[in-house]
């Protein structure tokens, strides 16, 4: 059959004929037909409690967010410890296992990338599954649209692309932007690429420098239409990318470089999904918010440990997990109980997306607010090599912030 | 015999990076892939001569395998169409397709077409490598077609076009909710933030608050 597609960018087809080559169609065609991509003992946190995650409940004035699931009371039979590239790499697995039409590419995927995330992956699921790029960001994002297009005859597969760095994003944004995040809009619900997730890894780490250190999630917030979330540990990062990999939404996960080897977490055995759009009260307090996402977090416990030990501040620390789209609600109820808000993120100041959070939250629940809200965030500089350790937003910096808000509002 | 995926541009966008690396990768992989390149000769307002470098498009693969079609002769293009299907579709590899056709009109509503070349080209053009024209004077000449036939053809079908130009124009109005439709696959209407209370039009009686 001669496949004439309409697009006019090359690189954004260029999976479709390389799915004709591997005859995917009729494996993703059983994927559809049994209805799930999963095993169907597939179990959801959600299942494991009562409260549906679809309702937005506005529970009263004081309440804090909806409850979490408590890991340890789901009846999860097994869990086994290891850090976010073991978390990473088995999820892939997983899913690579149960979904035929599972890609993973990316530059050096096949000897496993440059942080381990995709060691023997190639060997388990063969060349035509995980395979190298070249160095073509635009490619590799353009491949991942294309891939997870359908067109006339097949479905669209499931297509995880790996970006080495998130600072290498920006050659690839404008298939981000102008067709991975328009692709439904455009075509209104004619097409859509929904079935792609980039990951790639973000953050400071120690000797990172300009180009391997940076958190471009503001940028990419600011596009409607697509997905951006962030993990901050080995059990969010799998229930993430089960959740992405269902999403019929493009999703852009961000993982904390910093913590590949450094968190470790017990990791339940069995499938479950971390829903998009809901943050997570990670720890209860009730003089002061402290909103951050990734990696800050480890930094914001710190402080928040340091403002109770030192202080007697009760922090209520809140994990946004989804920044696009972001839970406000459980934010606002939040500071409407303690009145005070600081955002950390390591990203530059000037419209970061704490610049995001604090907009809507003012305009959310101003007469609630006894401070100003206080950013505790990078400088307005590139990342710097040497200076990194002043550079970032430290536990120390954001002690100062929670201590600053809490005498202001006596 | 693998299906065959093709990707068409114009000449403008014949020198876009991304367009190298699909390139590099279709050639890399040998994937059954076309780079048909719509040569009008011009890339909005400027001519080939003063935007390419190099507007020999199908020699631009340098390595991949180009061809150039008389993209205003139906049935070069036919034929051609028909050796770079099975040449890609044999497991070659890419191949990069020319196709030399011309734009009568300007770019768009905002460009006459006029300011940057002579209409001159543009009449010969029309008088002598009109695609439609060569249909009718092959199929007249060839003795398939009486030219009242064509006529009547045409007739009807300019008829047609404006029956559905007129229904197309009776349509409802788009409701403005539609706009929020499909940014994201299960639309995100029913979240109260992303509706705006208010929609204010230039004409303030047209502008829309929720109610």
């Amino acid at each position: 059959i001669f496949q004439f597609i309409l697009h006019s960018e090359a690189s954004s087809i260029i999976m479709n004929a390389l799915r004709i080559l591997n005859n995917i169609n009729k494996a993703s065609k059983a994927r559809f037909q049994c209805g799930s991509r999963f095993l169907s003992s597939q179990t959801s946190l959600e299942q494991h409690n009562n409260f549906h995650y679809d309702e937005q409940s506005h529970n009263g004035a004081f309440e804090s967010s909806p409850p979490e699931p408590n890991m340890t009371s789901l009846q999860l039979q097994s869990k086994s410890s290891m850090n976010l590239v073991a978390s990473i790499k088995n999820t892939l697995s997983h899913i690579l296992e149960h979904d035929p039409s599972a890609i993973v590419f990316g530059q050096d995927v096949a000897f496993g990338g440059v942080f381990r995330c995709t060691t023997d992956l190639q060997s388990l699921y063969g060349k035509d599954r995980v395979f190298n790029t070249p160095l073509n960001e635009t490619g590799i994002v353009g491949m991942a649209i294309g891939y997870a297009a359908p067109s006339s005859g097949s479905d669209g597969g499931l297509a995880i692309a790996e970006i080495q760095f998130a600072d290498y994003i920006f050659p690839a944004f404008d298939q981000i932007k102008n067709e991975a995040s328009m692709f439904r809009y455009r075509s209104g619900n004619q097409w859509n690429c929904g079935n792609m997730i980039i990951r790639m890894p973000y953050g400071a780490v120690g000797h990172g420098g300009h180009y391997h250190s940076q958190s471009p999630e503001a940028f990419l917030t600011h596009i409607p239409g697509i997905v951006v979330l962030i993990p901050r540990g080995p059990v969010m990062a799998k229930g993430m990318i089960l959740s992405a990999a269902k999403s019929k939404d493009p999703v852009i996960i961000l993982e904390p470089k910093a913590l590949y080897r450094a968190k470790v977490e017990d990791v339940p055995d069995e499938e479950y999904y971390i829903p998009i759009g809901k943050a997570e009260v990670m720890k209860k307090g009730h003089d002061v918010t402290v909103v951050g996402w990734g990696r800050q977090l480890t930094i914001l416990e710190k402080a928040c440990d340091m403002a109770q030990s030192e202080h007697g501040i009760s922090c209520e620390l809140i994990d946004l997990r989804s920044l696009s789209p972001w839970d406000a609600d459980t934010v606002e109820n939040s500071v409407r109980k303690t009145g005070k808000l600081i955002v950390s993120h390591e990203a530059p100041i000037t419209c970061g997306f704490g610049a995001e959070v604090v907009a809507s939250i003012q305009e959310r629940c101003f007469l609630s607010l006894e401070a100003p809200i206080k950013r505790v965030c990078g400088y307005d500089t590139p990342f710097p090599l040497v200076f990194e350790k002043e550079y970032l937003p430290s536990e120390w910096k954001n002690l100062e912030a929670i201590k600053h808000v809490m005498d202001y509002s006596k | 015999k693998m299906n065959v995926a093709i990707a068409c541009y114009g000449d403008g966008a014949a020198n876009q990076g991304q367009i190298w690396e699909s390139a590099n990768m279709a050639s890399l992989w040998k994937l059954p892939m076309i780079f048909c390149i719509e040569n009008n000769h011009y890339g909005m307002g400027t001519s080939i001569d003063r935007h390419s470098s190099h507007s020999d498009y199908y020699k631009m693969g340098n390595h991949i395998p180009g061809i150039r079609i008389d993209g205003m002769n139906v049935l070069a293009v036919k034929e051609g169409m028909r050796f770079v299907k099975e040449f890609c579709g044999s497991g070659n590899g890419p191949m990069y397709v020319e196709m030399m056709t011309y734009r009568y009109h300007g770019h768009s509503m905002s460009d006459p077409g006029t300011t940057y070349r002579n209409r001159e080209e543009i009449a010969l053009t029309r008088s002598t490598r009109d695609p439609l024209e060569f249909v009718k004077n092959t199929m007249i000449d060839a003795g398939f077609a009486e030219a009242d036939e064509i006529k009547s053809i045409e007739k009807k079908i300019r008829k047609e076009v404006q029956a559905e130009t007129k229904k197309a124009k009776e349509f409802d109005d788009v409701q403005l909710k539609d706009m929020l439709d499909f940014v994201y696959a299960n639309s995100m209407e029913s979240r109260d933030q992303e509706v705006p209370d208010f929609i204010r039009m230039p004409d303030y009686e047209k502008s829309f608050w929720k109610s």
